[in-house]
């Protein structure tokens, strides 16, 4: 289970441009859980994540994972129980190295990078078997660069070794949004494969309702670090996105916009 | 034939500076200047072992002492970047700089002569072991082959190294640090052991070049970063079409090359004192080159 308690985040305090995102914001999300978190930009979705992960840091309140406090923890010890999947293709392998180096990295995750070599040649055949699974013909191409593949094509490859040890939460941080419709669709389908197969508690932020209303058991609808739609089980299904829409617009039109 | 085996023998030992300058700049992605200071630091640890005596038969310590301290070196700038949170480059100077004294106060003074001590070219072990292989007439080789074979042993002991997982995550941080952090793992200590490696073997090259020039110079270490680079990028332009042979390989023959095109300048007829400014020229006409080439592979495709 993990937990946001009292949460208070400042940009730039002290300054005249001092903004206040999250007051005392709170947010409890339950083992096995596929989240969906939508709202307009700066409602401080992508914040949230930030603050799960620890890219940013918070100015008080606490983040439990199973009642433990982990708001100090760095943000590189976190992400041993973290998978996260960035909104750019490129932040979630390495251009310059192949795709089965790509693979022999993420599958040592947790383990210590010593002097063995990198590659474990026993595992290229489970390697091969979880690329065929993309239907993407990656398992043929095993010594080229991931640079060279196309942004679906690398984005499928950071879902996979985000996912490819065990963790207890996956981050998807807007991760269609630089695909194409089709490619963004094969994504979400395989996204939600994986997150059934291997029942990871997921938070998704998306910019697409659609997603974010087919997918997942919960749907969260931010707004100026506060949040203004929480539908869960049964009252999720019933929401429809033309529901959510017009709530989109009325709070835009509050805004001005 | 005396010139070339010059060339050969300078251009080798450069080359080992030149990988070390390969793993900051290309794989680390991190601007490097510590190795100026570095170099020198290689042959003052060096110097300062030899004429106090190291032993008959112990020369080759220096060269383990050298890497050491160059590591050591290597390490402290990395702890100014990741922990005290200073700009990659501004961290490369201010060790830079305390390098300096540090090795003014190794040394003593800023000129030391080798010519009257042991040297890993020249002492009784090596001299004994080469009277028995090779002909007298050959003798002249002995440094080259020493050489050779410790840029060898360099060489194949980085390849083999960027193929273990530590070795990965060292490639993945400069490629992409964003990664590293996703595996969990300190993409700052990554950084710090990556250039004590890169700075261990600037200071290997040092050592190596003050003990074949026979004389320790404070000021040796001036445009390391630059001639490392230049061979750096000179290997990456001339040599890449050609994709079977190894990185690695590559910059060795880029130092080498960037040595003979300097003794060629010399030979025609130019002062030393312009050596900088050459390097620099070439530096430059080499980016320029590449930049060149980046634009027509953009224009064709």
């Amino acid at each position: 289970m993990l937990e946001l308690l009292n949460i208070n985040k400042y940009y730039n305090p002290g300054s005249v441009n001092e903004m206040c995102l999250f007051q005392d914001f709170g947010l409890v999300i339950n083992d096995g859980d596929f989240v969906s978190v939508v709202g307009s930009n700066g409602s401080g979705k992508t914040s949230l994540l930030n603050i799960i992960c620890g890219s940013i840091d918070i100015d008080s309140g606490k983040i439990l994972v199973n009642q433990k406090n982990i708001s100090g923890e760095k943000e590189y010890v976190r992400h041993r129980n973290i998978g996260r999947v960035y909104q750019n293709p490129a932040l979630g392998t390495c251009p310059n190295m192949t795709i089965l180096e790509n693979m022999s990295l993420a599958d040592n995750k947790g383990k210590a990078f010593n002097l063995t070599f990198g590659t474990n040649k026993k595992r290229i055949g489970y390697y091969k078997e979880l690329l065929r699974k993309l239907n993407l013909g990656l398992e043929d191409k095993l010594n080229i660069k991931v640079g060279s593949l196309s942004g679906g094509q690398r984005q499928a490859m950071a879902l996979l070794m985000s996912t490819m040890t065990p963790i207890k939460f996956l981050i998807l941080d807007e991760h269609t949004a630089a695909l194409d419709p089709k490619t963004a669709e094969l994504i979400m389908e395989l996204t939600d494969k994986i997150v059934k197969e291997k029942e990871i508690t997921t938070i998704m932020v998306t910019h697409n309702l659609r997603y974010a209303i087919e997918y997942g058991n919960r749907i969260i609808m931010m707004h100026q670090g506060e949040i203004l739609l929480d539908k869960a089980g049964a009252a999720k299904q019933e929401t429809h996105v033309d529901e959510v829409l017009g709530l989109f617009n009325k709070i835009s039109i509050e805004c001005g916009n | 034939m005396e010139i070339i085996l010059g060339v050969l023998c300078q251009g080798m030992i450069y080359s080992i500076m030149a990988l070390g300058v390969y793993i900051t700049y290309k794989i680390l992605d991190f601007p490097d200047m510590t190795a100026d200071g570095t170099f020198p630091l290689g042959a003052a640890v060096s110097t300062m072992m030899l004429t106090q005596g190291v032993g008959s038969g112990w020369t080759f310590l220096t060269l383990l002492a050298s890497f050491a301290a160059g590591a050591m070196a290597g390490m402290l700038t990395g702890l100014i970047h990741v922990k005290c949170k200073v700009r990659d480059l501004l961290a490369g100077i201010i060790m830079m700089t305390a390098l300096y004294t540090v090795n003014l106060r190794i040394c003593g003074k800023a000129n030391v002569p080798l010519f009257s001590t042991e040297t890993i070219f020249s002492n009784s072990t090596v001299d004994s072991i080469f009277e028995r292989l090779l002909p007298s007439s050959l003798s002249k080789y002995e440094s080259i082959i020493i050489i050779m074979v410790i840029l060898i042993l360099c060489k194949l002991l980085l390849d083999l190294y960027m193929k273990t997982k530590s070795g990965y995550l060292l490639r993945a941080t400069g490629d992409n640090a964003t990664l590293v952090t996703s595996l969990a793992k300190d993409k700052g200590l990554v950084k710090i052991l990556g250039l004590s490696l890169a700075n261990g073997l600037v200071a290997l090259s040092g050592s190596m070049m003050a003990q074949y020039q026979r004389f320790f110079d404070i000021t040796m270490g001036t445009g390391t970063v630059i001639i490392g680079l230049a061979s750096v990028i000179m290997a990456a332009n001339l040599l890449k079409n050609i994709p079977v042979i190894k990185n690695t390989t590559t910059i060795i023959i880029g130092a080498i090359i960037y040595r003979g095109v300097w003794a060629a300048v010399i030979v025609i007829g130019m002062d030393a004192k312009d050596m900088k400014f050459i390097t620099a020229a070439l530096l430059l006409i080499f980016l320029i080159i590449s930049m060149e080439r980046k634009k027509k592979v953009k224009m064709h495709a």
